[in-house]
């Protein structure tokens, strides 16, 4: 694909960098993103793949928009509350940049679709805010062996790490099963401060980027944490595990699992 | 017993094995956390087995992604 004049200058802050260039910035122009979530994470992730002209980016998301949402779902705005997040976040994407191919679908990621859902992607982001979404999309990519960045934000911490299949520790390598729903008392103390959303999404569509154009060292067999009242961030080795019931030697995990999900009512 | 803990070096005394450590640092829901042992993921059925040694070192991972709030 030849860069036009005006990506030329769009992009122009990428070409000049010597790990970018126009071959770089061609394989961000082809790349196939998916991002699953339209949320916290998934409000910079969106941004800043757009931004960087990814050709294609996926998303899924079943949610409508609600006024809880805009402290940290920066791609929503006090005007798009009842409208799907897909198309809510979609229009911002097009307003931003109109080289980027869109495509949405208003449903939540399932063990019945998500198979079907990452196909055809070359990466995929988990930017959902539950357990059992993420179990889904760790065991689909383990399946499908689709590189993946995880990541999770609760309080004033957040964590992420990416994936590659077959290569690298999963999540169930670190977190076998998800916790049981009674043990989620963490229900009762939730929230999370809406700018950990920005530093944990954007931090997955680094290293989304770094996976399509190929430099660099991956977020892989490592965890990396971040304490925001600390202003700590760690980076811990993890290993990939021979006993993993998804990416182990003897799998039993062959197939996706529908996990109750633990939702929140919030009482003021 | 000198442990590092997270990666800060505590002494701890009165523990024995990783569920004690647990208890001691007030950790409310073990259901929440995965524990490493010098490098390497335990078995959560192992918590109560697993004698610690002077130097270990410890990281406690926890759950991240729950407490999904519907407004
Ligand atoms: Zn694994």
């Amino acid at each position: 694909m030849e860069l036009n004049e005006e990506q030329i200058h769009r992009y122009s802050r990428h070409l000049i960098l010597a790990d970018v260039g126009i071959e770089g910035q061609q394989k961000i122009l082809e790349a196939k993103v998916l991002v699953i979530g339209a949320g916290g994470l998934g409000s910079p992730i969106l941004y800043y793949l757009a931004a960087a002209g990814v050709g294609t980016i996926g998303i899924v998301d079943g949610d409508v928009v609600d006024m809880t949402n805009l402290q940290r779902q920066i791609v929503h705005f006090t005007s798009d509350i009842d409208r799907t997040k897909v198309q809510s976040a979609k229009e911002k994407i097009n307003l931003l940049n109109p080289d980027v191919q869109v495509h949405i679908r208003e449903e939540r990621v399932e063990a019945d679709n998500a198979l079907e859902i990452i196909s055809g992607y070359d990466f995929i982001v988990d930017g959902t805010d539950n357990f059992a979404a993420k179990y889904l999309i760790n065991d689909a990519c383990i399946i499908t062996k689709k590189p993946y960045s995880h990541a999770g934000i609760l309080r004033f911490n957040g964590q992420t790490m990416t994936v590659l299949p077959g290569e690298s520790a999963c999540l169930r390598c670190i977190f076998p099963e998800p916790p049981p729903p009674d043990a989620v008392p963490t229900c009762s103390q939730a929230g999370v401060l809406g700018v950990l959303a920005g530093v944990l999404g954007t931090l997955q569509a680094t290293e989304t980027l770094k996976y399509i154009l190929g430099k660099g060292d991956l977020l892989a067999n490592r965890l990396q944490t971040f304490d925001a009242l600390k202003m700590e961030f760690r980076n811990l080795k993890i290993k990939k595990r021979v006993e993993c019931p998804v990416c182990g030697e003897s799998p039993q995990i062959t197939s996706l699992i529908d996990y109750e999900q633990t939702v929140c009512d919030l009482k003021l | 017993m000198r442990l590092t803990i997270n990666g800060k070096e505590e002494t701890v005394s009165d523990v024995v094995n990783i569920a004690d450590l647990l208890k001691i640092r007030g950790i409310e829901t073990p259901e929440m956390v995965s524990v490493e042992l010098n490098s390497e993921i335990l078995n959560r059925v192992d918590f109560e087995t697993t004698q610690l040694k002077e130097n270990d070192q410890i990281e406690f991972l926890f759950f991240m992604g729950g407490g999904q709030t519907r407004g």
